[in-house]
Formats: structure tokens, sequence, C-alpha cells
């Protein structure tokens, strides 16, 4: 099947060398990041953590959200989704392929990797997030080629995937638990500290997710002729609706506990975050353009009108999307670390280099989803029946 | 009936599987905690089951006052090559000096901060009883001796600094460049660090084999920093904790440091 993805038209030849050069850009940053070592970035001795695993983070839940399209059609049987459910899994590859690119431009030491797998350690939540990573991302890839493959030959899947599709739907709210209990089971960082964490991420990701591939949808309908059903893109607004709602509800708990107890540590990270501290707002601006999307995203997604337009529906969810990004991924990570615990502010700022390698890796992923989409269009367009009759083409 | 090929590699597979397992769950129900095996101390070390330090601020002040000039930090920095980087946001510490309000941020209220105005704090690595830093290494190239101190394997070390945002301390430091050039002069007994690994205070552990204890205790001409074993109860560290008012950082997170401030 992946031959079908070295023929394509202009625009998506150029299309891939554009995402190429990035990725190419990338790869000069990180050859100097390799040789002069993690100092070429904004991280510091009090913000050790910064863009890389912000971006890690957020797409851990972009690839737990596929499970909201593949669910209902696996689990209920919800036809509509028929066409959509590929986008999903492949979307997860994508994603999680990023996530372990963006742990392991992360490392100090990334020759050491592999130390992970030697000196297994249970009592570290990173051992199971590596589990539940690539355990998820060798099951979307199963799964998604597996189905697609059957539909290529013209057959229903095998029914040795049954188990493992359920098995799938099961493990992806995993890899987002696990991601959050990396943050919030640590003693002294305020913002990260609650219980709320983990579900928060899995909200936050059963909108994200389900925005990409909603715009993605949409996209390939316009550009490629890819028909994804009107009831199925208004059944998956409405998902990004209501987890949106319900991501934005819990932070707003967190805000409740924070000023209403009073308690000063856990107002802290959230006054720098959204109006400043000492003297330092380093990221104010940012986090209001994540409110503000915020509003703007629920709005539309709340007014049929709106969410029934693809237009405005396709605004709102790329609002949802940037919205989720800026707050799971940067506001997360500046926000634990600010205040240092020695409540002292010290700023960071993303460096040239660190923003090239982020953006090599979501070229990269952008290039895996490419691929796989191209296939899934391929495979699909060449199931259609397509008649000429007297010049005009009739398809089915 | 001879064993079939197929149950063979069965069982071969479920024993290994099992053993696995077993080890696993081993290792979480000793949180990590690791020995070190086929190694005798040699006969002069020095031995406990709970190293810790007392550190006396008010005697630290008059010993600033007639000008120790912070030997302490100077010789212990000196003793372990640690590089002495001119950008704080790199910076790399084992030992050093900060104020009340930074060290107890919780307790620090505008009486207390004005009675510690110019008193200074030692800060270091507290080697908690329950280190959070040891329960999230990945790697395990950060893990606790039966003698309580909180070690580091350099070379084990991935640099993924999860331990730096699990301590509460900010203890830890990263080599975010090669620190061989900030290395002003290289002492060949320890050894130096490559880039891109964790370090920290390790309450001199290689003195302690050799008999010796911790550089900066040995160098402080106040007398103002004390070691000792708190398992022992006729320790002078015991001994001062019982009769003295001495307060822990952050003691609230349980993470039960091992380095205690006298503050009467």
């Amino acid at each position: 099947m992946l031959e079908k993805a070295l023929k394509g038209s202009k625009k998506y030849w150029l299309w891939v060398l554009f995402l190429l050069s990035i990725i190419f850009i990338g790869f000069l940053c990180y050859l100097y990041q390799f040789k002069v070592g993690l100092g070429i970035t904004g991280m510091s001795r009090d913000v050790s953590w910064g863009f890389y695993i912000a971006n890690f983070t957020f797409l851990v839940g972009v690839a737990a959200g596929a499970v909201m399209i593949v669910l209902p059609y696996y689990w209920h049987n919800y036809k509509e989704y028929g066409k959509i459910t590929v986008l999903g899994e492949f979307l997860a590859v994508a994603a999680v392929t990023m996530c372990i690119l963006f742990v392991f431009v992360d490392l100090g030491q990334p020759m050491r990797v592999f130390n992970v797998v030697r000196f297994p350690t249970p009592n570290s939540i990173m051992f199971y997030d590596v589990i539940v990573l690539s355990g998820y991302l060798l099951l979307n890839l199963i799964c998604g080629w597996t189905v697609l493959h059957s539909e290529y030959k013209g057959t229903k899947y095998p029914s040795w995937l049954k188990p493992i599709i359920y098995l799938a739907i099961v493990w992806a709210p995993s890899i987002h638990i696990v991601t959050a209990f990396l943050y919030q089971g640590l003693p002294g960082r305020h913002f990260w500290l609650t219980a709320v964490m983990a579900p928060r991420f899995l909200a936050s990701a059963f909108s994200a997710g389900p925005a990409l591939v909603l715009v993605a949808a949409l996209l390939l309908k316009k550009v490629a002729n890819f028909d994804p059903g009107k009831k199925a893109i208004d059944s998956l607004a409405k998902t990004v609706a209501y987890a949106f709602i319900i991501n934005v509800l819990l932070f707003i708990f967190e805000l409740f506990t924070a000023f209403y107890s009073g308690i000063h540590s856990h107002q802290a990270p959230i006054k720098y975050l959204f109006v400043g501290l000492e003297g330092h707002a380093e990221w104010v601006p940012f986090m209001w353009v994540a409110t503000i999307l915020a509003i703007i995203g629920i709005l539309l997604l709340v007014i049929p009108y709106t969410r029934k337009n693809e237009t405005t529906l396709v605004l709102a969810c790329i609002a949802v999307f940037i919205s989720c990004w800026i707050d799971k991924g940067i506001g997360l990570i500046t926000g634990g670390y600010t205040p240092t615990p020695f409540e002292t502010i010290t700023p960071y700022k993303p460096t040239l280099p660190e923003i090239g390698i982020t953006l090599g890796v979501w070229a990269i992923g952008f290039l895996i989803m490419t691929i796989l989409y191209k296939i899934v269009l391929e495979v699909k367009s060449s199931k259609e029946l397509v008649v000429k009759y007297e010049g005009v083409l009739y398809k089915k | 009936m001879a064993i079939k090929r197929r149950d063979f590699l069965k069982l071969t597979g479920l024993t290994l599987l099992g053993t696995a397992a077993s080890a696993a769950v081993g290792d979480l129900l000793t949180r990590g905690e690791v020995k070190a095996q086929e190694y005798t101390s040699p006969p002069e070390a020095l031995k406990g089951k709970r190293w810790a330090m007392v550190i006396d601020v008010k005697k630290c002040k008059e010993g600033q006052k007639k000008g120790c000039g912070k030997k302490c930090i100077e010789v212990c920095h000196y003793l372990h090559n640690v590089p002495s980087i001119p950008d704080k946001k790199k910076e790399i510490k084992w030992i050093w000096e900060d104020k009340f309000e930074h060290a107890f941020p919780e307790q620090a209220d505008e009486y207390l901060k004005e009675v510690f105005k110019d008193v200074p704090f030692l800060l270091l690595c507290n080697q908690c009883d329950d280190p959070p830093c040891v329960r999230v290494c990945p790697t395990q190239a950060t893990f606790k001796r039966e003698d309580g101190i909180v070690m580091m394997d350099f070379h084990r070390c991935i640099g993924c600094r999860f331990c730096m945002a699990a301590c509460p301390f900010g203890a830890r430091s990263f080599n975010w460049f090669d620190p061989r050039p900030y290395v002003k002069k290289v002492n060949p007994e320890y050894p130096t660090r490559m880039k891109g690994v964790v370090e920290k205070c390790m309450f001199c552990y290689e003195r302690l084999a050799q008999g010796k204890i911790p550089a900066c205790v040995e160098a402080c001409p106040a007398n103002a920093l004390i070691f000792g074993d708190l398992a022992d109860e006729n320790s002078e560290v015991s001994k001062i904790l019982k009769e003295r008012i001495a307060i822990r950082r952050k003691a609230e997170l349980g993470t039960h440091p091992s380095v205690f401030y006298l503050i009467d």
C-alpha cells in the first residue's frame, strides 16, 4: 500500500517538500544542540523543562483524543465514523511519534536513552509512560494499517484484530493518565499537585484530538475530494464542544480551589501566568490569547448555526486546538516551575534553535500524517465506483 | 512422553516473563533502593545508618563576620570539580548561601525576615530519607544508599531532568554545556562531568570511605557545620537536636530532610 504515497499531484509533492525542508532545518538545529548541549535552549537550572516537554504533553493528548472517533465506531457501531476512523488512528500514530521525538530531543545524554530499558525502574512514572506510549503507537499502527489493508483487498478486517482494536480503545486514556501522573505526584510543584490534572488532561485531549481530525477531514474534503460525511462532522463537532467545555470547567475548579482557599502557594503560578508576578509577566499575553480563543471556540461550537457551518466550525476547531496548546503546553510547564522552590522567579523563553527543533519535530509528525492520509485517500477512492457515461463521470 | 518443542518454548517464555515481573514487583516494594553488591568498605571508612548535618546559622554568621571567606563552598566546589559558570540561569552548585526567605519561603513573615536579615543559610542537597528524586528517576541513576546518602551515577544519567522537577529544594544542577572549561583548577582525585547529566552534593561519600568527614564540615573555622549519624543516639548531631531548636526545609512535604538548621 505504501506505493500509493509515491504518486501524487504537484501540490502533494510541494507540501511534502515544504515539510522536508523544515525537518532539515530542525535537524541542523538538533545537530547543534547535540554538539553543544541543551544550553542552547532557554531552559535553566530553575525552569529545567521547557518547550519540548510542553509539546510532548500536548501531543499525548492529541494522540489519546483520536479514541473519541474509534470508540463510537467499533464499540457502539456508529457507522457514520466509518470513513474517518482510520484518520483518527493514523493521527494517533503521528502524534505519538512526535511525543517520542520530543522526549528524545529533551534528553541531555540521548545516546543513553536505552538505559530506560536496560535498567527498568517501576517506581518511576517515566517507566510506565514509555510502556503505554510505545504500546499505543504499535496498537494504532496495527489497527489502522490492517483495517485499511483489508479495505484495499476488498475484504472485512480479520477477526484476530477485534480484541486488538478493543485493547487500543481502553489503552488510549492510559497514555494521558500516566502522562498526568508524571506531574501530579511531585511534591513542591504547587501548580501540578492536583488530582484534577489527569481528568483535565483527558478533557483537553478529547477536544484537541478530534478538533485536529475535524480540520484535517474538512481540508481533505476541499483539496482531495474526500467526503467525511455530514453527520460524522456534526457528531465530531459535538464531541469537541462537550470535551472542551469540561476542560474549561475543570480549570475554573482549579481557580476556585486556589483563590477561595486563599493559599498563597497555589495562587502564585496562576497569578504569574495570567496577571504577572513580582514584575514578571512573560507569558501573560499567551494565556489571554488562550482564554479569548477558548471563549470564541466555545461560542462557535455551542451555537448550532456556527457549528453546522463548515467555515466557522473549522475556525472554532483551530481556536480550540491553539487554546489547548497554549494552556496544556507552555502554560502548564512554565506555571509548574514558577515560582521556583525558593519562591523566586526565573523567566523562561525558548531560543531560536529550540523553536527550530520543535518545528522540525512537528514537521515530521505532519509528514507521517500526510503520507498515511494520502494512502487512506488513494485506497478509499480506488474502491469507489466511477462510471463514465456519455462523457460525464458518475460517482457512486 | 517427551516435551514438545512448542510447549518447551511456551514454558521458557512464561518463566522469563515471571522472573521479569517478580523483579519488577520487588523493585516497586523497595522503592528503588539499591545495595552496592560485592563491595566491602575499607576498614577506615566512617559508617553510619543515616548521615545527617546540623547547621548552626548564628555561628555561621559569626564566622562570616570574622572573615571565613565561605571556605565551605570554596573547598567543596574545588574538591568536586564544580564549574563556576557566570550565567546564573545555567549555574551548577552543590552548596551555596541564600537568604532566610528563600530557604524557608513558607515561614518568611515580616518578623522572621527581620530576625534573620543578615543570617546566611547554607543550602545543599537535603539527603532526604524519602527522596522524591530517587522515586522518579527512570534509570536508577540517582539512588539512596543504606547509610542514607542520595547518590548520583553520572555515567548512567540520561539527562531527562525528572529529578530536578521532583526535588522541592532546588538542590540539583544540570550540565547545560560541557562543564570542563569552567573548572579553573581540576582536582584529579574526583571525576569531572560531561554535558547533559545532573549533579548535586553527595555528602562527600568518597571522603567518608577514607574515614574523613565531609569537606565543608572540616573547612568551617566556626564549627557551624556538624556531621553525624542520626541513627546513633550518642552522636553529636543526635545530642544537639535533642537539646536545641532545629528546623528543616519544607518538612510538611514528607521527604524527611537530613539537613537541620539550628535557629535558637
